[in-house]
């Protein structure tokens, strides 16, 4: 930069870095205005949700959430049939989702021919973005009625009379329940968590591998002893967003779970969850107890997706500290 | 009261020949609530448009909400489908009025039965509703259906997993019939079905359980249950006879029925007409007796007055059932009261 004149030089950039020192202040704020949005918007659903939830949490206290009772015309209210089915639904979505998205993953980034790749990686991304509830009403209308006839008698004549196991598949196979939920689910989180373990495995350094290679490793030796051990840590946060995307889905498990307040131990039976309970009740509710419970449930998942969300949070940074990443 | 009425009656006669030929009332109302009319009321706001110029908008989002949404104030008429207490209606200041009619049908998918074969009375439909009978082949079916071959198989119930005012006339019939079904299951929008009960979301929901699943009984309203081709219940109604759902039985029910009654919600289930469907319905509007909006109000009256005289056919073929002659001229003078 040209000084003309010294005093008006240093006038000129006195000015100038005050301008700018007002502009970044000025950027500062707003955008700590806009982050602060976020948590005030958290904080606000939190409370609200507290103060609608309140009636139901002092009528039955903290055995609501044991209380395996959910009855409308008696006014009695329990959330443990909502959280099994939540909670079941979706740690065998996870069951059946990582392995095969750990499948897709490692086939995209380690086997796969060029050009599949881009079709392929295309195909993931595309079924991530279907509406839940065209899932809900493929998996009510297809996949429930094929399920029905062909795949829950032979598991029915396989494991039906197994001790222990037997039970879980016990009870007529009408096509919806848990299990049915649990797979459409599993179908919904598939494309989440493969097209992030796939990006993660991307990030491994070819140096590390064409090394591992170059020592006479097999694929799976790469995979297990290089790619994992580098990649650990996007890999749980993958799993993590799927099961997020699990615990809160509503529409998609709406339709085929059945919808039955009750907890059955077959897996054939129907059942339902905190999200489908909403989606079910909430318009016709009478105000009270009933919306106050609805309340409650909503306050419970919120809970229960924050605790998600905090284990993910610990593992990965233990996980970082174990690797010394 | 019957002199005014009539007066009333010839007011708004002379009055609706002089609106539609002349006038364009300019307001335009808006009304919330049971998703049972959505159907109609839409159709019948299409039409009024195209008649009048005037528009309506209705948004089903359920009775309750109906209900709570005409005591916010933030709509000029509410649907419901669960009539209002007189006491309310008193308290709140509200007019309540039916619109349309509609029956609540039993569907079933039992293989070698077609549509109207089965025969179930309603004690046995509250038993098979509460869960003490789970197998087609129970005696309390075959009793009603002697000389039929009833399969040994087990019964799914299939009802509404949202609140519903389908569920609401549904449960009502079926406590009527059986003190256990009120005590086990109870009668309201919501309910507590056995463990051989299985939830769908809407009236599509139920009807696509009962198609897609063998041994299933349901119940879904008549429109829905034509729509989709179910397979009907003969359900004997309180004179003895055995009826398969159709929009005539529904009008036959309603023929018997007082509807000179504060709010004009007669009991209309299980009425004596020996063509009566047992499970027949009604839905309301309900509007306030004064409103903020003198032009609203009348533009609401005017819309229910030309549709309860014109829109009969486009209710029967959406399957519901046009309120009876003399029921739409009480309706008409109910409505004078909403000013």
């Amino acid at each position: 930069m040209s000084e003309p004149s010294v005093s008006a030089g240093t006038d000129l950039h006195a000015w100038q870095v005050r301008k700018f020192r007002m502009q970044d202040r000025f950027f500062h704020h707003t955008t700590q205005a806009f982050a602060l949005v976020v948590l005030a918007t958290l904080v606000g659903i939190l409370v609200s949700l507290g103060i609608e939830a309140w009636p139901s949490l002092a009528a039955f206290g903290p055995s609501f959430l044991w209380t395996n009772v959910w009855s409308v015309p008696g006014d009695q209210y329990g959330a443990l049939a909502a959280i099994y089915g939540t909670v079941v639904t979706s740690v065998l979505a996870l069951l059946m989702a990582v392995p095969v998205s750990f499948g897709i993953a490692l086939f995209l980034t380690e086997t796969c021919p060029a050009w599949l790749r881009r079709p392929l990686g295309t195909a993931i991304e595309l079924l991530a973005g279907i509406p839940s509830i065209v899932y809900g009403i493929w998996g009510l209308f297809v996949f429930a009625p094929l399920f029905a006839d062909y795949v829950q008698p032979p598991l029915q004549a396989w494991f039906g009379d197994m001790p222990l196991i037997g039970g879980w598949f016990a009870g007529p196979p009408i096509g919806l329940g848990i299990l049915t939920a649990s797979i459409v689910l599993a179908m919904m989180v598939i494309p989440f968590i493969a097209s992030v373990m796939r990006d993660v495995f991307e990030t491994v350094p070819h140096v590390l591998k064409e090394s591992a290679y170059g020592m006479g490793c097999t694929t799976w030796e790469v995979v297990r002893h290089i790619v994992l051990p580098y990649t650990r840590v996007g890999v749980i946060g993958g799993i993590m967003l799927g099961l997020g995307r699990a615990l809160g889905e509503t529409m998609a498990v709406t339709f085929v779970i059945g919808n039955a307040n009750r907890i059955q131990g077959s897996l054939f039976a129907p059942g339902t969850s905190i999200a489908s309970t909403l989606a079910n009740e909430f318009g016709e509710a009478d105000p009270g107890l009933h919306i106050a419970s609805l309340f409650a449930l909503g306050l419970i998942l919120f809970i229960i997706s924050f605790v998600v969300l905090a284990v993910s949070r610990w593992l990965i940074s233990r996980s970082i500290g174990s690797e010394g990443l | 009261m019957h002199i005014l009425n009539t007066i009333g009656r010839g007011v708004i006669a002379a009055a609706m020949g002089v609106a539609f030929s002349v006038t364009a009332l300019a307001a335009d109302i808006t009304g919330a609530g049971a998703t049972f009319p959505y159907a109609v009321y839409t159709k019948w706001a299409e039409a009024y448009r195209a008649a009048t110029g005037n528009k309506v908008n209705y948004q089903g989002i359920g009775s309750s909400g109906g209900v709570k949404q005409i005591k916010a104030k933030t709509v000029d008429f509410g649907g419901t489908d669960a009539p209002v207490k007189e006491e309310e209606l008193d308290a709140v200041g509200l007019v309540q009025v039916p619109t349309v009619m509609g029956g609540v049908t039993i569907v079933m998918n039992v293989p070698g039965f077609e549509s109207g074969r089965l025969k179930l009375d309603g004690a046995t439909a509250a038993g098979i509703f509460r869960g003490a009978v789970t197998k087609w082949n129970d005696p309390a079916i075959a009793r009603l259906n002697p000389g039929a071959k009833l399969p040994n198989l087990a019964i799914t119930i299939a009802h509404r997993s949202d609140g519903s005012g389908t569920t609401f006339a549904f449960t009502h019939y079926l406590a009527k019939q059986s003190a256990e079904f009120r005590r086990d299951v109870g009668a309201g929008n919501t309910v507590n079905w056995p463990s051989n009960a299985i939830g769908g979301k809407g009236n599509p929901g139920v009807a696509a359980n009962v198609q897609k699943i063998k041994g299933t009984i349901g119940y879904v309203d008549i429109a829905d249950a034509m729509k989709n081709n179910m397979k009907f219940i003969a359900l004997k109604n309180k004179s003895g006879h055995f009826i398969v759902p159709n929009q005539q039985a529904v009008a036959d029910a309603a023929a018997g029925a007082n509807f000179k009654v504060k709010g004009m919600a007669p009991d209309l289930l299980d009425q004596t007409h020996r063509n009566a469907w047992p499970i027949t319905t009604a839905t309301y509007i309900l509007a306030y007796e004064k409103g903020a909006s003198v032009e609203k109000q009348k533009a609401l009256v005017d819309f229910f007055s030309w549709s309860l005289n014109n829109g009969q056919k486009m209710a029967e073929e959406l399957g519901f059932v046009p309120l009876p002659a003399a029921v739409v001229k009480m309706a008409e003078a109910e409505m004078q009261r909403i000013r």
